[in-house]
């Protein structure tokens, strides 16, 4: 699965305006994971996970600061990831299944920001990024 | 919980079924194009533009809104409110239940972009409770 030009289109211009919110985003988005499931933040006992708190909004921009690098090499995200993909396989080993939450919630984040630009052919790119995105995360996991 | 159901409640009551409903299917069809195999009879699905604007789908998005809608007055018994629904679903159109799981994220998507910051977290986990109780209603007399 990759991009076609259309969508890569989209989703560049959109990110000159998302990148402009970049931490609150990643914030958001993980408030949103934590809340709607809960059992994600077992990946997090050693965070404090109130909403607003430092920590969260710390690794919020990781996290987004992470999709803007898959971005910038949107043709090898595969190579760009490369460390992360290591990180999550041997040390994090978060269930795949978590990705796919987390990109929901990234989703949801952006279109509660975003609506006038999150048209349904923008919603189908980002989906599909975010999905490469998580496939590479997990690709070295067995 | 109580309050989940009044955030649930007092959302829905703002959202405009017919207008969201066909938004929703159409996004459906437009981010999962492997869902179109359900509605092959629905005339022109061929780009993301002639799927939102489909009549048909227009149509059938409210329907399902609709019935989404009547379920938000059964919260204590979705089974049961969509029993009928469920084994139409099974028997008649054969739908596999992942795809109602993937509407639901998608009618999430949708209520995220029409209410933008009211649509908090907490707005985001009821409805994510909801819509998982609603698939698995529609899935719970499949055989």
């Amino acid at each position: 699965m990759s991009l076609t030009k259309a969508e890569r289109t989209i989703i560049i211009t959109m990110w000159s305006k998302v990148s402009t919110q970049a931490d609150s985003i990643g914030t958001e988005a993980l408030e949103r994971l934590f809340a709607s499931y809960p059992q994600t933040k077992t990946y997090f006992p050693h965070f404090d996970l109130h909403p607003g708190l430092a920590q969260l909004r710390t690794h919020g921009s990781k996290v987004v600061a992470a999709v803007g690098d898959a971005l910038k090499s949107v043709d090898n995200i595969s190579g760009a990831l490369s460390k992360l993909s290591e990180l999550h396989a041997y040390i994090l080993r978060v269930d795949p299944v978590n990705f796919k939450l987390l990109s929901h919630c990234l989703l949801v984040t952006v279109a509660t920001r975003f609506p006038a630009d999150f048209k349904a052919e923008a919603h189908a790119a980002w989906d599909k990024f975010l999905s490469i995105v998580s496939s590479v995360l997990t690709e070295k996991y067995r | 919980t109580p309050e989940e159901k009044a955030l649930v409640i007092g959302l829905w009551a703002k959202v405009n079924v017919k207008e969201y409903g066909g938004e929703a299917l159409g996004r459906l069809l437009v981010v999962y194009p492997w869902t179109q195999r359900f509605f092959e009879h629905f005339g022109d699905l061929s780009s993301a533009s002639a799927i939102m604007n489909n009549p048909k789908v227009k149509a059938h998005g409210e329907k399902v809104f609709t019935s989404f809608g009547d379920g938000l007055k059964h919260l204590e018994d979705l089974k049961g409110a969509f029993a009928e629904l469920s084994e139409l679903h099974c028997d008649k159109l054969h739908v596999d239940p992942e795809n109602f799981r993937l509407l639901g994220n998608v009618l999430v998507c949708v209520l995220a972009r029409h209410f933008g910051k009211e649509f908090s977290p907490e707005a985001q986990a009821a409805y994510q409770k909801v819509v998982a109780g609603v698939a698995n209603a529609l899935a719970h007399k499949y055989h």
